[in-house]
């Protein structure tokens, strides 16, 4: 006998493998195990070979290589010996796959053994067949196993049926051969035959939708009968899992009724008698009943549409929700994710049992329950809704709060009816979970503050009561800090006091030590102190009484090591040392973030400022008066393609913004920021809060000096459609370095006195009834813009009415027009109409302006119109 | 179709690995360890069912059950019921448990061929041929008889063979 092969019996391989203490000692087993193998198979030993392999397989599942096993597969298959035959066949499927040519030479032995007269040799030949049968074995052997559907031994019929499926799937073109024998199969009474009937039956109709007409039109009723028989049939102990007959026959018949109804209207009604009994009278006290319970919905939700049926089975769902058991719970909420696409009402219905859910114990229940939720919440019901999230959130467990946090913001962003309730659920999420907001939410929470202008008190004063709990939540932080900052002085004078709110006595001291201690904390990141450090710079003008104070603060800073600290403290105690003069403006509060930009970026609805309840609390002086000037329709003009038009009076906005921008109505008091100042602030903060359109913010700022001039047209809802507005282009001057600013101080102030060189006035156009003049002006710093006033004077005798000035300039200039100062003209020069224009020359240097006017007017009641060019600009505008 | 059916115990060793999808060794190997890695990290009384997708790609799901010293895992798509393969875990645990008389995890390691048996009676390619434990046994035991009978049959003339030389 070989000295090799005599080795271990597989028991004793098994335990020696066992006995192993580490990976090593196991690999040395196996290697030698594997050598003696190997030795016997070039041996051709006979006797151990059917042993050698059953290790193999063992050695297999180890997760070794067995590659060299595969032929002593196929000879153990062709030999005669059933123990053999099997374990060839069990090594065939576990060692070998489709893929590999060995398969070629299997095939000669799997079809002798396929009409073998030893059925359970015939059994194993279907079972190696079904597992690893390729597409050219399906096609050889298609015809055996077709025969074999029809066998007399139940066992072989629902292997081959299973076979079946395998050979389809591989070769689809086959499906029609097996289309007759499978139909026949449905109307077998053994269940292992019946069910492997149905599944070969639903796998062709997923492959051929010929096979899909085929069983519509004849198996339907046959179907619908056997699944009455089992749904109603006695006790039977041989199929019996917890006291229901066959629930997998059950799950298979529905599944194959779903696949026969799904768009077809005659065939779904066929069948919605039986789904009613099945969904209303199986027992759902144990897992086998929900089993069909949860198919048959499945079912009714894709067949097609019977309202009634749709409700109870969104109900079945609902009562899963309240089981006891995990698993019907986690399918149930699956099953609602898909049936809200389908009847949403429905669903809502549950909503409190879908709540209950969130609080599971099973994570994976929470975390889809909670996805559920939140594709529930509409308008109607975000408050309530919002107020359980919150609460639980209260609870949760720490894993689980990023997600609920994320789910709550978004939510209460997209449908938060108000601002204040807005700005409350924020708090709270803040206050709970802070360290789990994104950036990006709190920074939506400012800019949404800062367009509140009537709830800043309050929600400074919330924020400050909050900080004063808590400083854990580091985002939290950053929104007091922000606020204590911009609106300090509300919170001490109690400034704006809603009804609601209880009153709270703060000192400026207490002010600046909450910020003091934002700056001091050392679980704070430097983001968090670099905005304290600004807020605190920012009350040195809101609280002179403290300046001591938050100068020895900022000076401690100093010596920080982080260097942004550093830095930051030695500008801010700079300009609190020298350069008094300009603090107050430079500390000035931001201006009203743009929201549009925020809510475009988003793509959310962010609520809409309640227009009407902006107070004027921050006014610049009343500056140009923006005259009710009639519409114009330039259409005509601007259909010229030479000509770049803009209307003067088609938006509103943009004639309002260019007003603050003019010079003539350049800021003569101190409530006016200047723009460079502003801009300082904002490099200075520049802790990523959306970039500011400045252009809109000073449109919002001049809209209480509209409504003093009672302008007509002032569609101030429209607000919101400043997001159509393209960012202008008029950053002010000093956007340099920090320290270009630092040392720039001193002369930017005087730089606001003075406009830029001056031109000398021209005459633009001159007839027999009509003169204009233009004035020009420029901005330091942008060469580019032109500022003209136009004057129009009256040289007829007649009053002109509805003047209207309308201008056109070729597209490399820019033009913005204001409304005029009147519409009347009154006659032979006793008075003038003004207009400022703003152009901007993309060429500047290269090209001079241009324009072409067009002035209408009724004098006596007859329409007049006057056309003109203006080629006489000076040269270097 | 059911993927794969895996039982491995909770040291993670692995005690039956059937593929119905062709699968590379050291593929199979590596879903092995991903199995177990997310069984060890789960909780008591929470739901059988695990989102598989990071494991097995689109369209898998995972149902395991935790027997004694045993996990008993099913991969399957979205064309099973969830609900009634947790019930055929059930169905296999029995028959394993009917075949070996409370059944252990030795009599797994030992009887691994046996195991594969019983499992090709129930699942056939993917799809469930007999749901019941009796005629999964029935099935069983005749192959095992046939087995003795033929082990009869081939031993008994080779030690009368042996005996005559002598």
């Amino acid at each position: 006998m070989n000295p090799f092969s005599s080795g271990t019996r597989l028991r004793d391989m098994i335990r020696a493998i066992r006995a192993c203490k580490t990976a090593a000692e196991e690999r040395a087993v196996v290697r030698k195990e594997c050598a003696a193998i190997r030795a016997a198979i070039n041996e051709n030993d006979q006797d151990y070979r059917h042993r050698n392999l059953a290790k193999l397989m063992f050695i297999h599942m180890l997760g070794y290589p067995t590659h060299f096993g595969q032929m002593e597969c196929l000879k153990l298959i062709a030999s005669a010996g059933f123990p053999e035959k099997r374990i060839g066949y069990l090594g065939l499927m576990l060692l070998l796959d489709e893929r590999q040519e060995v398969l070629m030479l299997v095939t000669n032995s799997l079809k002798q053994d396929l009409n073998h007269s030893n059925q359970y040799i015939v059994g194993l030949a279907l079972c190696a067949l079904g597992n690893i049968s390729s597409a050219e074995m399906a096609r050889d052997l298609a015809p055996d196993v077709e025969r074999l559907l029809q066998f007399r031994d139940p066992n072989i019929r629902k292997k081959a049926a299973l076979c079946s499926i395998r050979i389809i799937k591989k070769v689809p073109d086959l499906a029609e051969n097996f289309m007759y024998p499978a139909s026949s199969l449905l109307k077998e009474k053994h269940h292992g035959v019946l069910i492997t009937g149905v599944q070969l039956c639903t796998d062709l109709c997923k492959v051929s939708s010929e096979a899909l007409e085929y069983f519509r039109e004849n198996c339907i009723e046959g179907l619908v009968r056997t699944l009455r028989e089992i749904a109603n049939s006695p006790y039977s102990p041989e199929y019996d899992v917890a006291g229901i007959t066959d629930p997998f026959l059950h799950v298979r018949l529905l599944k194959l009724l779903r696949l026969l109804g799904e768009g077809d209207v005659d065939a779904s009604d066929c069948m919605t008698d039986i789904l009613a009994q099945v969904a209303s009278r199986t027992e759902s006290n144990k897992n086998a009943g929900n089993a069909i319970l949860y198919e048959c919905v499945e079912t009714i939700m894709s067949i097609e549409d019977n309202g009634g049926l749709r409700v109870l089975a969104i109900n079945i769902l609902g009562r899963f929700l309240s089981n006891r058991d995990n698993n019907i719970r986690y399918v149930g909420l699956n099953m609602l994710m898909k049936a809200i696409v389908v009847d949403a009402k429905a669903v809502q219905r549950h909503r409190a049992t879908i709540l209950e859910c969130v609080k599971d114990s099973d994570a994976s229940i929470q975390k889809r329950a909670l996805e559920l939720v939140y594709l529930l919440v509409n308008e109607s019901n975000v408050k309530p809704l919002t107020k359980e999230l919150i609460e639980f959130l209260e609870v949760s467990d720490q894993e689980f709060k990023g997600d609920i946090t994320a789910k709550i913001c978004s939510l209460v962003e997209k449908f938060s009816p108000e601002k204040m309730w807005y700005i409350d659920q924020m708090l709270k999420v803040l206050t709970e979970a802070g360290n789990f907001v994104k950036d990006e939410v709190w920074h939506a929470l400012i800019v949404v503050i800062s367009n509140a202008s009537e709830l800043h008190g309050y929600t400074v004063r919330a924020l400050y009561r909050a900080f004063q709990a808590s400083t854990e939540q580091e985002s939290l932080v950053r929104v007091a800090v922000w606020c204590i900052g911009e609106y300090g002085d509300m919170l001490v004078n109690n400034v704006g006091m809603l009804d609601i709110e209880e009153p709270i006595t703060v000192t400026e001291f207490d002010a600046v030590d909450a910020v003091e201690v934002a700056i001091k904390h050392h679980r704070l990141d430097l983001t968090t102190k670099a905005m304290a450090l600004i807020s605190l710079f920012k009350l040195s003008s809101r609280f002179p009484a403290c300046l001591e104070r938050i100068k020895d603060i900022i000076v401690q800073n100093k010596r920080s090591l982080v260097l942004e600290l550093q830095q930051r403290s030695i500008e801010f105690n700079c300009i609190l040392q020298k350069h008094q003069n300009i603090r107050s403006a430079l500390v000035e509060r931001m201006p009203v973030l743009d929201e549009s930009t925020l809510s475009g970026r988003k793509g959310g609805s962010l609520p809409t400022v309640p227009t009407s309840g902006i107070t004027p609390c921050n006014l610049p002086n009343g500056v140009a008066e923006p005259a009710a000037a009639p519409i114009g329709d330039l259409l005509d003009l601007s259909s010229d393609d030479v000509h770049a038009s803009i209307s003067s009076g088609g938006d509103f906005l943009q004639d309002l913004l260019s007003i603050d921008l003019s010079p003539a109505s350049a800021p003569s008091g101190t409530s006016q920021p200047p723009k460079a100042g502003t801009n300082v602030l904002l490099d200075l903060l520049s802790i990523g809060l959306p970039a500011l359109a400045e252009s809109s913010s000073s449109a919002l700022d001049i809209l209480p000096s509209i409504q003093d001039n009672e302008a007509p047209l002032a569609n101030l809802n429209g607000l919101a459609s400043i997001s159509s507005l393209p960012a202008n282009a008029t950053s002010p001057a000093s956007s340099g370095g920090m320290m270009d600013l630092l040392d720039a101080f001193g002369p930017i102030p005087q730089n606001h006195e003075e406009n830029g060189p001056a031109y000398p006035s021209i005459v633009a156009y001159e007839s027999s009834s009509l003169r204009i003049t233009f004035d020009f002006s420029k901005q330091p710093g942008s060469p580019q813009t032109t500022f003209i006033q136009a004057t129009f004077t009256n040289l007829s005798p007649n009053v002109y009415n509805e003047f209207l000035f309308q201008a056109a300039v070729p597209k490399f200039l820019q033009l913005h027009l204001d409304p005029a100062s009147s519409n009347i003209l009154p006659a032979s020069g006793n008075g003038s109409i003004t207009q400022s224009l703003k152009v901007t020359n993309t060429q500047h240097g290269k090209k001079s302006l241009v324009m072409r006017i067009r002035i209408a007017y009724k004098t006596n009641d007859k329409d007049e119109l006057e056309e003109g060019q203006i080629n006489n600009f000076p040269h270097d505008l | 179709m059911i993927k794969a059916v895996m039982v491995m115990n909770t040291q993670g060793k692995t005690r039956l690995a059937k593929f119905y999808e062709y699968l590379p060794v050291e593929k199979q190997q590596e879903l092995l360890r991903g199995v177990f890695a997310v069984l060890c990290s789960r909780a008591e009384n929470v739901s059988n069912f695990i989102d598989a997708e990071s494991i097995f790609g689109p369209d898998s799901r995972l149902v395991y059950k935790h027997f004694a010293t045993l996990y008993f895992v099913f991969v399957f798509d979205s064309s099973e019921n969830e609900l009634a393969v947790l019930d055929l875990i059930q169905v296999f645990v029995e028959t394993l448990d009917r075949c070996f008389k409370n059944v252990c995890e030795l009599d797994v390691v030992f009887n691994y061929s046996k195991v594969h048996t019983i499992l090709d009676e129930m699942i056939f390619g993917g799809q469930v041929v007999e749901t019941s434990s009796s005629e999964i046994m029935k099935a069983v035991e005749e192959i095992s008889k046939l087995e003795a009978a033929s082990n009869a049959i081939t031993l008994i003339p080779k030690s009368a063979s042996g005996w005559r030389s002598r």
